[in-house]
């Protein structure tokens, strides 16, 4: 095989690995969005996600002996949602019941969620008295398992097959969020509670709760984005800041996918590949490397000129989106 | 005979000091529709928001069907049989028409957006509506939006509708439709309650007239059995006298000529329509109608704050004594001229002043381009403001208190002194006394009555027809954007304006 080929095909599956997070990411910001509350909190929900399944993995594997690959995996999993959960009721109950500003609510949450990540990959071992660097050998090596025969295959496995069990429970996860915001009854009432509460409160919809479960879940799946990342691209160890502003990128494709989780399938994997590309051109200078790793944000802007320029209602985020919901205010 | 549809009896409900309604009792039958006649702030819509669940009356008794029950909250309502079409249409823009009647319901079995547009299909054909289930809110027409409230109503199953003015955004022609669909619905055996004050459409389409002013009940009377004059005598009552000063306008030269101005809104509905008046100097000139009759716009227009389509007012300049155009000009050349609007809002807050800033602040924003320096000059306004407060007895803690602080009276004082402090000469007043108490009320009376003295043209929008009567030089009446009728203030009698607010010239008479 000629050395560009094999190249590109490793180009390729790179793109993939760095857009699983972003998958999780934006399909957690979307249903969220489409609550109408714009949770920037989504970097910092990533982080702990990330650094919460960590954790757990960490502390199955220093008190077993011999750690089991599928325990190892369903506790860190737990940890993991159940990080990402508190930082997104956190997030909840300061917008929708105490109706804070969400952008301010957002950026804070982003800002403690990195510092708490970066504190705990930093000291966790400390803790224990430990040396050297997190690195969680049976925990990861359980994420990572592919599906033996047809990851051989070449090309095709290493393209389509050479992935852990998260990486395909992304893009479940975008399909199922598309079924039902655009198929079922509950998503027809959470459209409506993001375009028009008032008009969702009148027709019987309770507003509250749809704006709180929306906000958890979609926290939660955003959160798997942060545990993809450290538990199978990084193979189970924490670097600070090693996660990048990966959250923002999520938080952009949301826009770029029109806020439709179908979308931001193939939008994360173009945003994965934009992300990395300047790792597979050879003979790049620095500055180079820069601005490429820039596209993925120039591309944000010029959809967002172009959306605004069609002006089409389909294509446009949530009526209310940003605004608190206040019953009296009729 | 059977127990009719809807029967309220005694109904009295109490919002703190004011009593919205007293005493109400109205009954609808089955096939039954029946007109609610009343001014602005006669109660209609606190009545038919308690029979919705909106409201919970504070005395007396509601019946269905002969039952007594009581009715907690719109799911409440919805139980027996009720469904109200409000004014302000709920409806979720990007949705269609089926979407949004289904939004909310929780039917067996699987979710079909197919189905429940096959089954809105079934009740157009029935009632003769004229819409498609799968077009998006957005791309309606206001009376097509109407359709989908109704049909949504008529999809949970309702037995007795309310429609809260549903013609008034409605152009004639719609309304004959609409009108069309409720005689079906009355041979279909629904009872309707439909609130109106447009005279012709009551006598039009109901089957009784109940009449309500300033909360209280008037009377019910067989539609075949009456006529507009009757009408309007119970809806506006027997003049009032309130005593207000009137002095005769004196050197009154033309102040402000406007001719034939049009002014069509986004939503395509045509507000103002070939207005034409003068306001004179040192005269007070009286607008009268119902609300949402194009005042707004017509004052808007004036100040330079709407786009119109056509016609011109023109600007008698009493330093050059030269006309100017001021459709040629900014809001705020408008201003420098004199032109002053003082525009008191339904939220009172929404323009004009700001909520967060202090009074001062609120002074300084009409004067914060004057002074040569950078910095902002705080001593005029300062004064200013102490002036209003003692001036007009605004109570406030002082004049570093938040506006939004302040009682929608005070807020009001403060908003009129403001203007009037500029020393204008053509000041526009809308609705400046709502929601004052008797003496707050008096006190912006004489403060209008001194402008005029000063040979200001003062323009004055109000609710009230006595106070429009004994205030007023010249009484201006808008119905529906078209200017029916001027007359003299002095000689104004009350039915008489009634009759022109009411006095659509529609296309279907």
């Amino acid at each position: 095989m000629p050395i560009i080929v094999t190249k590109i095909i490793a180009f390729l599956a790179a793109s993939v690995v760095q857009g699983i997070p972003l998958i999780y990411g934006s399909t957690g910001e979307i249903i969220t969005e489409k609550s109408g509350h714009l949770n920037l909190g989504i970097p910092g929900i990533m982080y702990m996600g990330g650094i919460s399944g960590i954790i757990g993995g960490y502390l199955y594997e220093h008190y077993t002996e011999n750690p089991i690959g599928i325990i190892a995996v369903l506790i860190s999993l737990f940890a993991s949602l159940f990080g990402s959960a508190i930082m997104a009721l956190i997030y909840s109950f300061l917008t929708v019941t105490l109706r804070a500003n969400q952008n301010v609510t957002g950026l804070a949450l982003t800002i403690f969620g990195v510092g708490v990540g970066n504190f705990f990959g930093g000291s966790l071992l400390k803790f224990f008295g430990e040396t050297g660097s997190i690195y969680l050998a049976a925990t990861s090596a359980a994420y990572r398992t592919t599906i033996p025969f047809l990851s051989k295959i070449p090309v095709v496995g290493t393209l389509l097959f050479s992935y852990g069990f998260l990486a395909y429970l992304a893009i479940i996860i975008a399909l199922l969020a598309s079924w039902f915001l655009n198929k079922t009854r509950y998503g027809l009432a959470l459209r409506a509670v993001g375009e028009s509460p008032a008009t969702a409160d009148a027709a019987g919809v309770n507003v509250t709760a749809y704006k709180y479960l929306a906000t958890l879940i979609g926290g939660m799946i955003a959160g798997l984005g942060g545990l993809y990342f450290v538990m199978d691209s990084t193979g189970g160890g924490w670097t600070n800041g090693g996660f990048g502003d990966k959250g923002w990128l999520a938080i952009a494709i949301v826009i770029f996918a029109l806020w439709k989780p179908k979308n931001s399938i193939l939008c994360s994997l173009i945003f994965g590949g934009l992300y990395i590309l300047c790792v597979y051109i050879p003979g790049l200078s620095a500055p180079m490397k820069e601005i490429i790793k820039m596209m993925p944000y120039l591309v944000t802007v010029a959809v967002l000129i172009f959306i605004s320029i069609r002006n089409k209602r389909e294509n446009m985020p949530p009526a209310s989106l940003g605004t608190s919901y206040f019953r009296e205010e009729r | 005979m059977s127990a009719p549809a809807i029967e309220l009896k005694n109904i009295t409900k109490t919002f703190g000091q004011i009593v919205a309604n007293k005493n109400i009792s109205l009954s609808v039958d089955a096939g039954e529709i029946v007109a609610l006649l009343g001014e602005n702030g006669s109660g209609k819509t606190t009545l038919m928001n308690m029979i919705s669940g909106i409201y919970f009356p504070d005395e007396g008794q509601i019946f269905i069907n002969g039952k007594e029950v009581v009715i907690k909250s719109p799911k409440d309502a919805f139980k027996y049989g009720i469904g109200m079409i409000h004014q302000h249409f709920k409806l979720v823009e990007l949705f269609s028409a089926a979407e949004n009647i289904v939004l909310g319901l929780k039917e067996k079995g699987k979710y079909d957006i197919k189905q429940v547009s096959a089954r809105v299909r079934e009740i157009t054909e029935k009632y003769g509506f004229d819409i498609d289930p799968d077009k998006k809110i957005y791309e309606m027409s206001v009376s097509e939006k109407q359709t989908v409230e109704i049909i949504k109503v008529l999809y949970r199953g309702a037995n007795i509708l309310i429609l809260d003015e549903p013609t008034a955004v409605l152009t004639p022609h719609e309304t004959e439709k609409l009108f069309a669909v409720l005689r079906k619905m009355k041979e279909d055996g629904k009872s309707i309650i439909i609130i109106t004050h447009k005279l012709h459409e009551v006598l039009s389409i109901s089957d009784n007239v109940v009449v309500l002013r300033k909360g209280e009940y008037i009377g019910t009377v067989e539609t075949s059995q009456t006529d507009e004059a009757q009408l309007t005598e119970m809806m506006v009552g027997k003049k009032i006298d309130l005593n207000i000063e009137r002095s005769t306008p004196e050197n009154s030269t033309d102040r402000l000529v406007v001719k034939g101005i049009d002014f069509t809104n986004h939503d395509g509905v045509k507000v103002l329509d070939d207005i034409s008046f003068t306001a004179r100097s040192g005269e007070i000139l009286g607008i009268a109608g119902i609300a949402g009759s194009g005042q707004k716009e017509l004052l808007e227009a004036i100040a330079g704050l709407q786009k119109l389509d056509g016609g011109e007012i023109v600007y008698m300049n009493p330093s050059t004594g030269n006309a100017e155009d001021l459709r040629n000009k900014t809001p705020i050349q408008i201003r420098d001229l004199g032109v002053r609007l003082s525009f008191v809002p339904e939220d009172r807050l929404g323009m004009g002043l700001v909520g967060n800033m202090d009074i001062i602040d609120n002074m300084m924003l009409r004067s914060y381009k004057k002074g040569n320096s950078v910095f902002l000059e705080r001593k005029a306004p300062k004064a200013l403001a102490d002036k209003v407060i003692e001036d007009l007895e605004v109570v406030t803690p002082g004049p570093t208190t938040p506006v939004r602080r302040l009682s929608g009276g005070n807020v009001q004082k403060v908003l009129v002194g403001r203007e009037i402090a500029a020393a204008p000469t053509v000041l526009m007043a809308a609705y400046p006394v709502r929601g004052l108490d008797i003496n707050s009320s008096y006190a912006i009376y004489n403060l209008l009555n001194e402008q005029k003295k000063n040979g200001v043209a003062v323009i004055f929008v109000g609710e009230d027809l006595d106070v429009l009567i004994e205030l007023c030089d010249r009484i201006l009446v808008l119905c529906a954007g078209r200017v029916t009728g001027i007359i003299d203030g002095p000689t104004a009698k009350k039915n008489e304006i009634g009759l022109l607010m009411t006095k659509h010239t529609g296309g279907n008479e």
